[in-house]
């Protein structure tokens, strides 16, 4: 597999898991506002893995849903940050306003990066991430307070971190105002490894599909 | 807090009730706006508005009756059919 191939599963491996994750709001959010927000936010996500999804199955001779549904649970490429369960709110919007912090420098790369197709795609999605972002910037201010919020932050930082390529992680860190954590802090949070919640969350994600292989549907 | 939204479909037109939100604040309350009211691009501009902005008048007296005030109170027409056939002017 090309280095292309393989960082654009990254990141659509990424939004999938995570709109998927935030998806599980859908119906229990503290109000209904911000119901229909956050699933429109995760629905956005999906919409953005499927893209990605596309330039990669055209590189790799398949289709975005045999690669969204159809790997095996250790083929995916997922970042565990995007795999943990539903958390209480306060956690999930930690999670939320640090993923936004690593995808933002993570378009922007693409964006700059000389693959036309990649950067106009990585110019869309950003269109709609800027929103996410404001999302995110006014939960981080509404909990500022909230330790339960700040708890929440350092302890999923390391895996924020892992997020990004190596080259990108000081970036985040300054962006941030945190510093980068040791090496055996991300072991645990590197891609390839996973959370312990993702082999359920396989199951349930490709039930359907695995119900009728090769269906149309 | 409760905030009424209005909306815009296009360029030029009226702004036009489209309905409330909850918001625990007006930077929600906007982000909430283009969530439920702009995101399939059904809305040229919105205004988003704390309902406390908004006073509401619904008390109104018409004492003596005075209809030829409101414009669906007086029958131009008949009036005129009136006036024309006393004139004998009735294009008829």
């Amino acid at each position: 597999m090309t280095e292309r191939a393989r960082a654009l599963l990254e990141y659509a491996d990424d939004e999938l898991i995570l709109g998927w994750r935030d998806s599980e709001w859908t119906g229990v959010a503290p109000f209904l506002e911000e119901d229909v927000a956050f699933s429109s936010i995760s629905q956005n996500e999906v919409g953005h893995a499927r893209a990605l999804y596309e330039i990669a199955a055209r590189e790799l001779g398949t289709t975005a849903d045999e690669l969204a549904f159809d790997r095996k649970p250790d083929e995916y490429r997922s970042a565990p940050l995007v795999e943990f369960r539903r958390m209480d709110w306060a956690a999930t919007i930690a999670r939320h306003v640090l993923y936004e912090a690593a995808d933002e420098i993570r378009v922007e790369a693409l964006k700059d990066s000389g693959d036309e197709e990649v950067a106009g795609l990585a110019a869309k999605m950003d269109r709609e991430e800027a929103y996410h972002r404001i999302h995110a910037q006014m939960w981080e201010e509404r909990l500022r307070g909230e330790p339960r919020f700040q708890a929440a932050l350092d302890e999923l930082w390391p895996a924020a971190v892992a997020v990004l390529p190596e080259e990108l992680r000081p970036e985040l860190a300054a962006r941030t105002g945190r510093d980068l954590p040791s090496n055996s802090l991300l072991l645990a949070h590197e891609r390839g490894s996973h959370a312990e919640e993702w082999p359920a969350l396989w199951e349930e994600m490709t039930e359907v599909r695995r119900s009728v292989p090769g269906a149309a549907w | 807090m409760i905030y009424e939204v209005f909306r815009q479909e296009r360029k030029g037109q009226a702004f036009a009730h489209a309905g409330s939100l909850e918001a625990p604040n007006d930077e929600f309350a906007e982000e909430y706006a283009r969530e439920f009211y702009g995101r399939r691009q059904e809305s040229e501009a919105l205004w988003v508005v704390p309902r406390t902005a908004v006073h509401e008048i619904d008390d109104f007296v018409d004492e003596l009756g005075r209809n030829y005030h409101r414009v669906d109170g007086y029958s131009l027409k008949v009036k005129l059919k009136e006036a024309r056939d006393r004139a004998g002017t009735s294009p008829s």
